[in-house]
């Protein structure tokens, strides 16, 4: 005693990401102060100007703990992920893109060429005749300049450097960032590789009922019904992902008549959780012969994107073959 | 010996009917494409979809989905569940940018040995004619956790 304890060394940092999973952390409201207290934040981009340089300047492993949001999908992601993996002794892949690849992780449907082809080509909103795509260095008179590559894979952070943590969410709930920071302080920690989330489905917290016999008459969307706020959501035909994604938000999504979209990721020990949500979803479908249970499918759009919102790049097939050729503009 | 593609076909089949087909074909002597792969399991409905995403991840180029005929479950209705699931599986994989072609639900009873030599025989030609799948290649993602600092 009598020697003042050392502060806790964190690092936030984003990547491939919204800016979402830093305002969650401003989300623990008042808390925030008790992180304060007990963390020097050395790093945090979204809220204190840094320089590369700084960042190397440190010792390594003499950040405590980084927390890393955001997906991997560029040569300057990847190295500020090494680089930050080098000074810090405890790595947390902090929310669903760090975790899983995230929005994001639905690029892995694409390659840069047809991202670029789409995004600097004809989208709504693109002007751009002379078809100017970012390039990774360019000479220019004063010398040359560089712009960080941009990759045909999206990359969860695991994915790239070891990750001692995961902490789901898309943010992650203020719930499960003080879960997580209690156990950073406290020193408490869980095994390494450990998710810090339930280890039950988000149906266990899930208050709404649902029957012995499920069954789905027909999918709709959210906004095409008259949504009960008592009854399940999947008996009411709406694509909820709860059976298939780990619980720990509270089933927050489900008790505001939102389907849940699958941000807490898989079940532990799930093979794949698009295959887990298919099964779960489809399996109850209230059909007798194949002609009705065809019909009642269509109604569920997009299977991919529903099964996979968050989870694409950490799913068994990770991603679809690298198009050569893009599809050219939807047709409306 | 040559080299020109040979279709590999993963069969997930049933125990009750459409193994006992498989086996009813070959106890007549009816010839059929050396193309498949039977995995038995005791009902359609115990083929999780995962068995068929890593199946296609494994290197397999196509995947039959076999079972009893509805009504027919020697489980009720087993087979029911696989026939409400399959509509959006199929979609889903072709999602994935697989084909068609390379995904396949029959119902073949263990009276029907012709019957499964008819869809074999059909879709190992179907599937021959789109090539490998090959799908470790087609969907590989460079290695990027070979880091200085990794470890």
């Amino acid at each position: 005693m009598g020697e003042e304890k050392k502060k806790l060394q964190l690092a936030l940092y984003w990547a491939a990401s919204c800016g979402g999973c830093d305002v969650a952390v401003l989300d623990v409201n008042e808390k925030i102060l008790d992180i304060a207290a007990a963390a020097d934040i050395r790093l945090w981009p979204i809220a204190m100007d840094y320089k590369y340089k700084d960042i190397e300047k440190w010792a390594d492993g003499e950040i405590d703990v980084c927390l890393f949001n955001g997906a991997v999908r560029n040569s300057e992601q990847l190295h500020l992920a090494r680089l930050l993996r080098q000074k810090s002794k405890v790595m947390v892949a902090f929310g669903a893109c760090a975790a899983f690849g995230g929005i994001p992780g639905l690029a892995n449907l694409h390659s840069r060429k047809t991202i670029f082809e789409a995004v600097y080509g004809y989208t709504a909103s693109t002007v751009n005749p002379e078809g100017t795509t970012p390039q990774p260095t360019l000479k220019v008179p004063e010398g040359e300049v560089h712009l960080p590559d941009f990759f045909d894979d999206v990359y969860a952070l695991h994915q790239v450097v070891p990750v001692e943590y995961f902490v789901p969410g898309c943010p992650p709930t203020p719930d499960t960032i003080m879960t997580a920071v209690n156990a950073i302080v406290t020193g408490n920690l869980p095994p390494v590789g450990s998710t810090i989330a339930s280890n039950k489905s988000v149906c266990d917290d899930c208050k709404r009922k649902k029957s012995d016999k499920p069954k789905v008459e027909a999918f709709h969307r959210p906004q095409e019904i008259r949504i009960d706020p008592e009854i399940c959501l999947l008996e009411q035909g709406l694509t909820c992902m709860g059976s298939a994604t780990r619980g720990g938000c509270g089933a927050l999504c489900p008790s505001v008549n939102m389907p849940c979209r699958g941000c807490y990721g898989p079940m532990p020990n799930s093979l794949d959780v698009g295959a887990d949500a298919l099964a779960a979803m489809t399996s109850i479908v209230d059909a007798g012969d194949e002609k009705t249970a065809r019909e009642k499918a269509g109604a569920l759009h997009d299977p991919l994107g529903t099964f996979y919102r968050f989870t694409l790049p950490v799913s068994m097939l990770r991603r679809a073959p690298k198009p050569v050729q893009g599809g050219g503009p939807p047709t409306l | 010996m040559s080299n020109a593609f040979e279709p590999r076909i993963v069969v997930l089949c049933c125990n009750w009917c459409t193994y006992a087909g498989a086996d009813l074909a070959g106890t007549s002597r009816m010839k059929y494409a050396p193309n498949v792969r039977l995995v038995r399991v005791m009902c359609s409905g115990r083929i999780d979809p995962a068995f068929v995403l890593r199946a296609f991840q494994d290197g397999a180029d196509g995947v039959l989905i076999a079972g009893c005929h509805p009504g027919d479950c020697h489980y009720i209705n087993g087979n029911l569940k696989t026939m409400r699931r399959y509509p959006a599986l199929e979609t889903m994989v072709q999602q994935f940018g697989i084909e068609p072609h390379r995904l396949r639900l029959e119902w073949i009873s263990a009276a029907e040995g012709d019957r499964f030599v008819e869809v074999v025989n059909e879709m190992t030609e179907q599937v021959r004619a789109l090539g490998p799948l090959a799908w470790k290649q087609r969907s590989a993602v460079a290695d990027l956790s070979g880091s200085p600092h990794a470890g």
